[in-house]
Parts: C-alpha cells; sequence; structure tokens
C-alpha cells in the first residue's frame, strides 16, 4: 500500500496532503455563506453589498457551455466555500508565530518562507485553502511605498484603491465562473505600486489547495501606478485526491500611464491520475487593463496541471500606444484538457499586441488553443502578431487552434501563422546518434520548442518550469 | 413571418403534386425550420453574420411561395459567348432549359423529381427550409469512364419580376468513376431583395474529378446562402473556386469529406466588395482518411462599408495519418469602415500530419506605392496593380486555362 502511495507521489510530487485542522464554513452556496465569509475577514459593509449583487446575479445566470472539454456537472452546493487552518484564524504578527506545519509544508513545495525571509530575493505572499498564511519582506516594500498583502487585509487597511479598482476591469456582470467568484471569493494578493517605482524585487503568490471537497477562490488585484513596473509571480499545487476540485480565480490587472506589469504563472494543480480520475478544474478569468497611455501588460504562463484548463489570459488596450503580451505553453498529457488562449482588444491608438502560443499534447490529451484579435474602428494604426504551434505526440491525443480575428480598421495590420505537427523522426535520430537515449532527445526538442516562452520567464522560474516540462512528459514516449 | 410561412407552404404543397413520402419529408423538415428560424448570430456557424438580423433588415414581407407554372423568357444576351459550354438555365428558380449539344447523351443523365432524403439530424436550419420549399430535386449523373467534352454552365438567372421572395434549389451532381467534370455556375440577378437558398450535393467517385466555379459577379440586392456539401472517394479531386463580389450578401459553405485515401480538395475563393455588402466563406474540409490533402487560398479586396468574413477549418480524423492540409487567407482593407473577420481553426487528432494556417489582413504598403510611383505611375495606378496582382495570386490557381482567361476577363484582371 505504502509502495503505491509512493509510486503515485513520484508522479506529482506535490500530491501529499498536510493534516492541519481547519475551520470550514458549512458546504453550499447561499447568503449565510457569503455572509459567514465576509465576518470572518471582518470586511466592511460595502464589500458584503457587492458580494451579494454579484449572487443576486449568479442566481439568474448559466454555465458557459462553448468551450471543448467538457466536464460533468458541478454540484455547487457540495463545495466547501471557506476552509482556513485553524492556526491563523488570528493571523500571525510574522513569521516565528506561524504553525510549523503550515512552514512544513511550504517548505516541501520548495517555498521556505522562512529562508526567503533571509535571503534576498522574492517576497512571496502564501495562499492556503481560503486564507493568505504569510506575507513575506513587507518592510522592505512599505519602504519604497509597495503595498503587497492579501487582498483581505487591503480591503480593510487600504479601502479606497480597493473600492475602485476592484471589479473594474472583470466587472460582477461578467461571465459565470467571474460572478461567482465576486460572490464567494476568499483571499488572494493585493499589490499597488505607487507611482513612478520600479518594485525592487520579483513579488510572489503561491497558492495550495489542501482541504478536500474545498473550492479555491481567489480573486488578485494588482494596480500599477503611473510610470511603475511590477513582475509578478504565481505557482499552484494541490494534494492528490480522487475527486474534482474547482478552482475560479479572478485576477485583475490595471496598468495605468507608462506603466507595465509582468505577470507570470506556472500552473501545475493536481492534473488527475493516469485514467483521468481526480484532478483540478482550472476555471479562472485573467484580464489585464492598459488604462493609461504606454502601458503595457504581459502575461507568461506555464500550464502544466489540472483536470481541466479553461483560461484566457486578456488584455484590454485602451490607452493609446499600450502593448499587450501573451506568451503560453501548455502541456497536456494522461486524460488532461485544456482550452486556454488569450484576448487582445485593441481599442486606443498605435496600440500593440503579440501572442506566442506553443501546445503539446500527448497521451489521450486534448488542447485548443482559442484567442480573440478585436481591432476596433478606433484603434487606428494598431499590430497584432499571433503565432500558435502544436506539437502533438501519439495518435490519441488532439491539438485545435480556434482563432478569431476581427479587423474593424484599415490602417491595422493582423497576421497570424499556426502549425500543427509532430517532433521529426530526423530531428530525433540525430540527437541519439550523439548519444541521447529517446526520453532525453525528446526533452532536448521540446525544449527547443519552448525555448521562446520560457525565455520569457523570470530567471528562477524559469529553471523549474524546464524541469516541469520534462516531467509533464514523462512516460508520453515509446 | 411565421404566420406567413404557413400560408405559403400549405398553398405550395396545394399547388404541387408532391409524392406521399416526399410530402411527409416536407412536413417534418418544415417543422424543423419554424422550429429553429432563420440561423442569428448566436450560433457559433453564424457568428460574424447575423442571417436573422440582415433578412429583417434587407427584405420587406418575405414570401415563400413561388408560382412556377409559367415559363420564363430567356434572355440569351446574357449567355457566354466566347467559349462552348453545356448549358442548364434556372429563371426565378424554375428550369427553363437542360442542353448538352457537345456530349454523348447516353453518357449524362439527369433526374428530377427525386425523393427527397430524410433531413438527418443537422443544426443547420436553411437545409430544413430548401427540403420544406424545393420545388424539383435534380440529379445530374455522369457516367463512368466519362469526361464532359466542354464545360457544363448553370445559369441563375432571376428577372424583374421577382421582389422580396424565396428561392429553394437543390442539385446533386454525381460523378461516377473515372469521370471527369467542370462546372461553372454564374449568376445573374436583375431581381430585388430576395432570399436565394441553393443546396449542392456532389459525391466524387474513385478516380473523378471535380472542378467548380462559381461566380457571383453582377452587383444585386439578394441575400444568397450556399451549401455545398462535397463527398470525395479514393484519389478523386475537387477544386473549388469562388468569386464572392455582386451579391449583398452571400454565404458560400463548403463541407468537403476526404473519405477516400490520397483524395484532395482545392478550394479558393476571392472577395471583392464594396458599398455594404457582406460576404462569407465558411469551409470544412474534413480529413478522413490517410495521405489526403487539402489547399485553401482566400484573398478580399474591400472597399466604402463592406464586410467580409472567412471560417475555414480544417478537422483531421485520428485515422488520417499523412495528412497535409494548408489554409491561407488574406485581406486589403482600403476604407476605415471596412471589416474582415476570420476564424481560421485547426482540430486536428493525427499525429503525423502537417496543417498550418495563416491570416493576415491591412491596408495596402505605402512603400510599395511609393515604388511604383517612381516607376513613373500615379497614385491610383499604383493601388491598381498592387490589387490586381494580390487577386491574380489566386486566380492563377485556376487549372482550367479557358475558364481561368474567362474569369480574368469577368474579374477584369491583367496579366
Amino acid at each position: 500500500m505504502r509502495e503505491k502511495e509512493i509510486a503515485k507521489l513520484k508522479d506529482y510530487k506535490y500530491g501529499f496532503a498536510t493534516d492541519i485542522e481547519s475551520i470550514k464554513a458549512p458546504k453550499g452556496l447561499n447568503k449565510e455563506i457569503i455572509k459567514f465569509i465576509s465576518e470572518a475577514k471582518k470586511e466592511p459593509k460595502w464589500m458584503l453589498d457587492w458580494r451579494m449583487k454579484a449572487y443576486e446575479r449568479l442566481k439568474n445566470l448559466k454555465e458557459p457551455n462553448w468551450q471543448k472539454p467538457k466536464y460533468p456537472k458541478i454540484d455547487y452546493q457540495d463545495i466547501y466555500y471557506y476552509s482556513a487552518p485553524k492556526s491563523v484564524s488570528e493571523k500571525p504578527k510574522n513569521l516565528d508565530e506561524l504553525d510549523p506545519k503550515l512552514l512544513e509544508t511550504y517548505k516541501k513545495l520548495g517555498i521556505p518562507l522562512q529562508e526567503q525571509q533571509r535571503l534576498n530575493g522574492i517576497a512571496v505572499d502564501a495562499v492556503f485553502d481560503s486564507v493568505s498564511v504569510a506575507t513575506t519582506f513587507k518592510d522592505k516594500l512599505n519602504d519604497v511605498g509597495v503595498i503587497f498583502c492579501s487582498i483581505s487585509e487591503a480591503i480593510q487597511k487600504h479601502p479606497g484603491l480597493v473600492k475602485k479598482y476592484i471589479g473594474s476591469v472583470i466587472p460582477l456582470t461578467d461571465h459565470y465562473f467571474a460572478t461567482l467568484n465576486s460572490a464567494v471569493f476568499t483571499d488572494g494578493s493585493f499589490v499597488y505600486i505607487p507611482p513612478g517605482v520600479k518594485c525592487p524585487m520579483e513579488l510572489s503568490t503561491y497558492f495550495r489547495i489542501n482541504a478536500s471537497q474545498t473550492g479555491q477562490f481567489e480573486r488578485t488585484l494588482i494596480i500599477a501606478d503611473k510610470g511603475s513596473y511590477v513582475s509578478y509571480l504565481e505557482g499552484c499545487t494541490a494534494p492528490m485526491r480522487d475527486e474534482n476540485q474547482l478552482h475560479a480565480a479572478n485576477v485583475e490587472l490595471v496598468a495605468l500611464d507608462d506603466a507595465e506589469i509582468k505577470y507570470s504563472t506556472v500552473q501545475n494543480w493536481y492534473p488527475g491520475d493516469k485514467d483521468g480520475k481526480g484532478g483540478i478544474y482550472n476555471f479562472v478569468t485573467k484580464r489585464g487593463l492598459c488604462k493609461g497611455v504606454n502601458s503595457k501588460i504581459s502575461w507568461t504562463q506555464v500550464e502544466t496541471g489540472s483536470a481541466i484548463t479553461w483560461k484566457y489570459p486578456s488584455c484590454v488596450l485602451k490607452g493609446d500606444n499600450s502593448s499587450g503580451e501573451f506568451y503560453s505553453i501548455a502541456i497536456t498529457n494522461n486524460h488532461q484538457k485544456a482550452d486556454t488562449g488569450t484576448k487582445m482588444i485593441h481599442l486606443g491608438k498605435n496600440t500593440k499586441s503579440k501572442i506566442i502560443s506553443k501546445g503539446i499534447s500527448a497521451g489521450f490529451s486534448d488542447m485548443t488553443y482559442r484567442g480573440l484579435v478585436d481591432i476596433s474602428l478606433k484603434a487606428k494604426n494598431s499590430r497584432n502578431y499571433t503565432q500558435c504551434d502544436s506539437l502533438l505526440m501519439g495518435n490519441k491525443c488532439g491539438a485545435h487552434t480556434v482563432p478569431y480575428i476581427k479587423n474593424k480598421n484599415s490602417e491595422s495590420n493582423i497576421a497570424h501563422e499556426a502549425t500543427t505537427s509532430k517532433i521529426s523522426e530526423d530531428q530525433l535520430h540525430y540527437c541519439q546518434q550523439r548519444g541521447l537515449n529517446p526520453e532525453e532527445a525528446v526533452g532536448l526538442i521540446v525544449n527547443g520548442f519552448c525555448k521562446e516562452v520560457l525565455q520569457q520567464l523570470p530567471m528562477e522560474f524559469a529553471v523549474e518550469a524546464q524541469k516541469l516540462v520534462g516531467i509533464s512528459l514523462e512516460g508520453s514516449v515509446g | 413571418m411565421e404566420e406567413q410561412l404557413k400560408i405559403d407552404f400549405e398553398k405550395l404543397l396545394e399547388n404541387s403534386n408532391f409524392s406521399k413520402k416526399n410530402v411527409e419529408i416536407k412536413r417534418k423538415s418544415f417543422n424543423n425550420f419554424i422550429e429553429k428560424g432563420f440561423p442569428n448570430r448566436r450560433q457559433e456557424n453564424w457568428k460574424f453574420s447575423d442571417l436573422n438580423q440582415i433578412i429583417s433588415k434587407n427584405i420587406k414581407n418575405l414570401s415563400f411561395y413561388n408560382d412556377l407554372s409559367k415559363p420564363n423568357k430567356i434572355d440569351q444576351s446574357i449567355f457566354i459567348d466566347s467559349l462552348e459550354h453545356n448549358k442548364i438555365v434556372f429563371i426565378n428558380g424554375r428550369i427553363e432549359k437542360i442542353e448538352f449539344d457537345y456530349e454523348e447523351k447516353n453518357k449524362i443523365e439527369i433526374l428530377d423529381d427525386l425523393v427527397l432524403e430524410k433531413p438527418n439530424n443537422n443544426n443547420n436550419s436553411l437545409i430544413f427550409l430548401n427540403n420544406a420549399f424545393v420545388c424539383k430535386y435534380f440529379k445530374l449523373i455522369v457516367k463512368k469512364n466519362y469526361s464532359l467534352k466542354k464545360p457544363l454552365f448553370i445559369y441563375n438567372i432571376t428577372n424583374k419580376d421577382l421582389v422580396s421572395k424565396s428561392i429553394n434549389l437543390k442539385v446533386d451532381v454525381l460523378l461516377e468513376e473515372n469521370s471527369y467534370l467542370k462546372l461553372v455556375e454564374l449568376s445573374n440577378d436583375k431581381s430585388v431583395t430576395n432570399f436565394i437558398n441553393i443546396n449542392y450535393n456532389f459525391d466524387v467517385q474513385k478516380n473523378s474529378i471535380l472542378k467548380n466555379y462559381k461566380i457571383d459577379n453582377n452587383s444585386n440586392s439578394n441575400i444568397k446562402y450556399y451549401f455545398n456539401n462535397i463527398n470525395q472517394d479514393t484519389n478523386s479531386v475537387v477544386e473549388v473556386f469562388l468569386l464572392s463580389s455582386g451579391s449583398e450578401f452571400i454565404k458560400n459553405e463548403i463541407n468537403c469529406c476526404l473519405n477516400g485515401k490520397y483524395a484532395s480538395a482545392f478550394v479558393n475563393g476571392v472577395f471583392i466588395l464594396n458599398k455594404s455588402k457582406h460576404h462569407e466563406i465558411k469551409t470544412n474540409i474534413n480529413h478522413l482518411a490517410e495521405y489526403t490533402k487539402s489547399y485553401q487560398l482566400i484573398k478580399g479586396v474591400l472597399e466604402d462599408n463592406s464586410k467580409a468574413v472567412y471560417q475555414g477549418k480544417i478537422f483531421v480524423n485520428s485515422k488520417a495519418q499523412k495528412t497535409d492540409g494548408y489554409q491561407l487567407s488574406k485581406a486589403i482593407l482600403l476604407n476605415d469602415n471596412t471589416e474582415f473577420n476570420t476564424k481560421p481553426e485547426l482540430e486536428i487528432y493525427a499525429d503525423d500530419v502537417k496543417c498550418s494556417h495563416g491570416s493576415a489582413s491591412g491596408n495596402l504598403n505605402e512603400n510599395l506605392i511609393f515604388y511604383l510611383q517612381t516607376r513613373g505611375l500615379n497614385y491610383q495606378e499604383a493601388k491598381k496593380l498592387l490589387i490586381n496582382g494580390f487577386l491574380l495570386d489566386v486566380v492563377e490557381k485556376i487549372t482550367d486555362s479557358e475558364i481561368k482567361k474567362l474569369i480574368k476577363n469577368i474579374m477584369s484582371l491583367k496579366q
């Protein structure tokens, strides 16, 4: 039995569950639960009203069903919407007060919060189930005026900022999962970079779903004020469980004049076992608004986990001369399914966007790139370049490309390219001739295929992502 | 509109003598259409062209019953006389002439009044509409081992008498083994604001070749929908060329199934649009067998307030290894109010394939215009030359030289 467990863990090394006491709100979705969440977070009334508005709207909404990967009906009444480790019901003042079990968990995940406190590097906000448990490097960030904390804390301490920007990119009136999130979101990160500040370090959030039968509904809000710059990283893991868990996050980015936000994700939720049992449903809404002139938002994502990934990080290019970028690697193996891509909505003059998407499917998996490039009448002289390449390994998997391209402007240029192929025998043969075994050869070729995107990641993440690419494809050759 | 539809449908059944079986199928199709209605933008297939809206905007008091009892006079002047050809002439939806002067009589067979096929489980409501209102259902059969000596022209003519009507035609073409057909469809419309719904069904058997050229060139205010279903057997070749230019709205839908090994399909199209025209080409190429090949090239030149849509899909079944699929769409937008929407789609389940698509749209390259101006052309001439070259690229893909010449003439392209 134990051996079996270990063998399982080998496939997904983050698959362990931490035995930690947690406080859960009762199962189900209703007004009481929303009140409970709001109270637990000590939220002001306007926030509760906002949640209630979302909930009222949700009642009349239907889940979208145009996506390629179909999933069994989710019973929204059978999910815990709030789960928090008991030991952090009163938020610890510093890391020394944190439950050692939690610290241990994050250490196992490769994010030793304490060490990072001492080393220079990345400021981390760790979110465990529904609450943010620790944020490192607070003082240093405070010195330059950067606010980096959990969103619950921000609602209490910086209500002006939150009130102004929350829902400004993903409004209450959005699609089903976004509205669900607006009603029941529990925690997430909040970042505010004051005018003219270049954030001195990478900011990072680590999300972990631990408790079973819970959904994670985090909300992240990043605001880059005039002339500022921030690079933000996000990582996610979950224990291995037989059931499917729902993850429906909302991420909103706002870039004002001359500001730049770089948002990187390495998504490695539990993908389910070899037969497609269990795994996370990753239905995330990510949207960035280039509100000011010359602003820039860049999304980079490495998607290797989740049973079903369904997300489209988007850029609304509203400010003149603003630009949006999207770099993505999506890898599906076994029975994983992904329907991912981006939306670039050009509204301002001289706006630019670039999309590089690399999809790799193996095993019985199915991968879809779905994207929208929409150049409106007013977006004079705007440009888009899209490239999406897919690699197929085996004839049981599928790779699909569904780009929507709308050009309403004669002064704009759009170019789109897509290819689908398999790894050529010639390349494999060449690598093997040079002494690599078939698996290494595939790894090398795949890494080359993904290089354009991997290069966009911050250094620390790039190494991890490269390894992840290799691990995700293990066993798919030969 | 529903009331009108019901009245017209009963009128049609009353005034025609359909077989019992056909009446039954027609009723079923009719009910199916009533249930679904005209397609609107909520359907993925019609996302960029809301037919329901287009019809209600352009056609007032659309009626569906057409009295086809009286023959129409054929205006000889619309026939192409620069090349010899066989003719089938439809006027206002009524067949007026079938003429195969150049062919061996026993090698070609035309059946009419066939039993309609039961509508299969299809989401396309316009096929049901067609089934319900079509009067005569034709089938053209080209016998085994026969190659037509001259191309066949189908003239689709509507005259002034036709106003706010719906015309439904259904034609099947069967190419038996080893046969060869060049089919040119020409439309000539003097009528105003009609809805024309034409269904083609091509069955291309082993080693056969079909070349289909669809020309919609003269300006008119009709709304048209062409649905072409093509089934291809082993080693068959289909070439389709679409000139999409004249009508107020036209949607050409091509659904091609490559069922046999080594089958290949070539679909090329040109949009030349001005005013408020709105045209769409939708292709659906299904690779269902090994070593199949498809090639699509669509180009558009848009002026004034016109709008062009291209939705192209390449589907590759897991059995269809060694598939070669290619698709390219390009458009030049000459005015600010023009719009070009594309959705080039790949759906692939086999690994040993070569599939790619590309799409680009934008204005003419000012540098190129400048270059030509330095060579002594004025701005307009330079523009014209560049557009000429841009479109010629597609027309040159036509493999039949006679017809290529004809189409170049129609499009007034220079060599």
